[in-house]
């Protein structure tokens, strides 16, 4: 009942906003943006020149919406159910298999790529970070982005420290010479399923671990899995070095934690336009890659970070499909692609534009690096949203335990693992 | 009411009878008996609307294997039977399983949540039903969470609930009730049930205690007056003379607050952000991970079906057993 109620309540909602693209249907566009910078109204101020530009060249009007990220994939989905809503899109680009799986978005074959550009134009990994391996891309890149480890200079020379920890076990030992009263080593996010599976991904990888076997199944509990998730959840649990507060962390508090000077370590994608937002200069902190183990474990991949990132999609019930189209080749143009990312601090999606100035600063360096050798997409298969929901939540769960004092067994991670697989078949 | 629906044209007060020539009276005699169905028929196609056919939606989605593959184009979607219930039922499974945990956590918190909602509206009514100086400023002040959006009153809570920031802890702290090094977490673990209940109860209580003050108004100054000559003390008072006149207020009221306690959805979704712990994970906000969050809507549409069901059940149940106990009354 009240699925089918929220449903109706959805696409009502979102015939409401059609509203304007069905009057004069070749002249204007809706669009959904993902919430980028620090807020929603500096995203709104960011985007409106652009569409401006936009409008004066081709004629064409772009209402824009900036979407809140708890929001963004309910609204998606609301649309795709409804096929109405939005004409363009911004989506998570994890979430390209599941949504190309709902047939609501158009494919990017060759033609349709020949029409924004053309295939050669992206970066080939974060275009295969658009949807299934062997189907046409449901979206093209927009943002890119990485994992990476920030630092705060002035604790780590306070401490002695010289140089960034490149390896877990160095960075246990720089987090406990680093937590202290008032100060933890390092923060996160754990009551955020999306962060967690993220990390759960990342630590799989190293610890040779698969979460979707080759044809597509879940394979959540297997030893590699829990050893991984098991080693990330350790940070608060057994080596202390992340405050146990950092369990009920799911408004992006660990960022604000590091940019407050009250932990010293954070993994985090592109985060230095945050930081700033809140006050802490460039000079303070420093970036390098996402540590590994020391002796990998067997199978274990050199991968320190997913393919992170914004795609650009195109309902297939739009009424003006060539516009939109024209609309995502503006938006991945050259000049479009440094004014935006250079606002957002991620990585452009198209080669050329990857060699302005504006990407060579040291975060952007150390991100580019990472998602050019060691970073690896998500599993793109229709479940991987699941995937992000029920592994992330789980995570959540063990942290509590955690922070409530109650030891985290592998048993245990393996048991809550095993539930999250089931959830999966059902 | 038994004029309006009694046989017959009815005339209006005050005009007297024979006004009319007899052959405007067969005339008005049948537009009469239409016009209360006319005046029905908005409310009845609003009720379909909104009730009756997504209902039925329901229904029909739960038959259905219907996921992310085929949410666009729902005819596509393979036709399940009775799949998706035998996987909601199956208590083995690991679905099955945090169904029924659920369904248990749900059944305390409903009772906990209706049981100190009402005996805190009833307090609160009786203390204020006779006059004195600042009454009415306490009724208003009592009613002040009933008027407050959930949305922001929710919100407001979650702050006051943070482990390191918030306003419980610290206020705890200050009074020396708990280790300042090492606070409690109230929106994690166990505790996060008994955040839930505060947040409920703080929520609910003030329509107790509005039901039962509108109630007290009618309950005659004469039998006080009379048990207190009787010399019945408050409580024999409060058991003899206010709790039976109270009945017929009482008996909806426990209803409405279950069932609005029961399907809560909006105080544990904003509280803990659409993922709820173990501890605190009521029926709605499962219902609404397993088909919203995973994407899955026949299986959700077989929870909701099935909670509708129980619900069903549980008022029709409630509803015959209190009426008879008033007729033997």
């Amino acid at each position: 009942m009240a699925v089918a109620a929220l449903l109706t309540t959805a696409s009502l909602a979102a015939c409401g906003e059609s509203g304007d693209s069905s009057e004069g249907a070749a002249k204007t566009l809706t669009y959904w943006a993902s919430n980028q910078g620090a807020s929603i109204e500096f995203d709104k101020q960011t985007l409106q020149p652009e569409l401006d530009k936009f409008e004066q060249q081709t004629g064409i009007k772009v209402n824009v919406e900036v979407v809140p990220w708890s929001d963004l994939l309910n609204r998606l989905l609301a649309a795709a159910t409804s096929g109405k809503g939005p004409d363009v899109v911004n989506i998570g680009n994890t979430w390209s298999a599941s949504l190309q799986a709902t047939n609501a978005l158009i494919p990017f074959d060759d033609a349709t790529l020949a029409e924004v550009g053309g295939k050669d134009r992206f970066v080939p990994a974060a275009l295969a970070a658009a949807g299934a391996p062997g189907k046409p891309p449901a979206a093209v890149p927009l943002y890119s982005l990485a994992y990476a480890l920030y630092y705060n200079k002035k604790m780590f020379s306070d401490a002695g420290i010289t140089a960034p920890p490149t390896t877990w076990e160095e960075l246990v030992e720089t987090g406990k010479k680093l937590t202290k009263s008032g100060q933890w080593g390092l923060a996160v996010e754990g009551a955020n399923p999306s962060e967690n599976s993220h990390h759960a991904f990342t630590f799989g990888q190293q610890w040779g671990g698969e979460w979707f076997d080759s044809a597509g199944k879940p394979t959540f509990d297997t030893p590699q899995n829990v050893a991984a998730v098991k080693r990330y959840v350790d940070l608060m649990a057994v080596d202390k070095i992340v405050n146990p507060s950092n369990a009920e962390y799911a408004q992006n508090q660990s960022v604000a934690d590091f940019a407050n000077r009250k932990a010293a370590m954070l993994l985090w994608q592109a985060a230095g336009s945050n930081f700033k937002a809140q006050g802490m200069s460039p000079d303070e902190w420093g970036i390098a890659p996402v540590p590994f183990p020391a002796t990998p474990p067997p199978g274990g991949k050199k991968v320190n970070s997913m393919v992170a990132g914004i795609n650009l999609a195109v309902f297939t019930h739009t009424e003006n499909r060539e516009g939109a189209l024209q609309f995502v080749k503006f938006m991945t143009s050259d000049a479009e692609q440094v004014i935006l990312n250079k606002t957002y601090g991620s990585l452009p999606s198209v080669k050329t534009a990857n060699a302005d100035p504006a990407f060579q600063a040291p975060e952007q360096k150390v991100l580019g690096e990472v998602l050019g050798s060691t970073a690896a997409p998500l599993p793109q298969v229709p479940e991987e949203s699941q995937f992000e929901t029920l592994v992330g939540t789980a995570m959540k769960e063990l942290f509590a335990d955690a922070a409530g004092g109650k030891p985290v067994t592998e048993a245990q991670v393996k048991e809550k693992l095993g539930v999250a697989q089931q959830k999966m078949g059902s | 009411m038994a004029t309006t629906t009694a046989p017959g044209p009815v005339r209006p007060a005050g005009r007297p009878a024979g006004d009319d020539p007899p052959s405007r009276r067969g005339r008005r005699g049948v537009r009469r008996s239409y016009l209360p169905y006319l005046l029905l028929v908005p409310a009845a196609l609003l009720e379909l609307g909104i009730h009756v056919v997504p209902m039925l939606v329901g229904v029909w989605m739960s038959l259905l294997e219907l996921t992310q593959f085929h949410i666009r184009d729902w005819s596509t979607a393979p036709f399940a039977g009775f799949e998706n219930y035998r996987v909601t039922f199956d208590f083995d499974s690991a679905t099955g399983r945090d169904l029924l945990h659920s369904f248990w956590v749900t059944a305390l918190y409903t009772t906990l949540s209706v049981g100190f909602s009402w005996m805190l509206g009833l307090a609160a009514a009786v203390f204020l039903q006779r006059p004195f100086r600042g009454r009415a400023l306490l009724r208003t002040l009592f009613l002040t969470p009933y008027a407050l959006p959930v949305y922001t009153a929710v919100i407001t809570w979650t702050f006051m609930f943070q482990r390191d920031t918030g306003l419980v802890n610290h206020a705890l702290d200050q009074l020396g009730l708990i280790d300042g090094a090492n606070p409690p977490f109230w929106l994690i673990g166990e505790n996060s049930f008994v955040a839930l209940l505060i947040v409920s109860v703080w929520k609910s209580w003030p329509f107790a205690f509005l039901c039962l003050m509108a109630g007290l108004q009618n309950v005659p100054p004469e039998l006080y007056e009379a048990s207190a000559i009787d010399g019945a003390g408050f409580w024999r008072r409060l058991r003899d003379v206010t709790l039976p006149m109270l009945r017929p207020v009482n008996q909806v009221l426990l209803l409405v607050l279950f069932l609005w306690t029961f399907n809560d959805f909006n105080t544990p979704y904003v509280l803990f952000g659409g993922s709820a712990p173990r501890q605190a994970d009521l029926i709605s906000i499962h219902i609404y991970q397993s088909s919203f969050v995973t994407w899955n809507f026949g299986l959700g549409s077989a929870m909701s079906v099935a909670l509708l069901l129980f619900l069903l059940v549980v008022t029709a149940v409630y509803l015959l057993v209190t009426n008879r106990r008033r007729e033997h009354a």
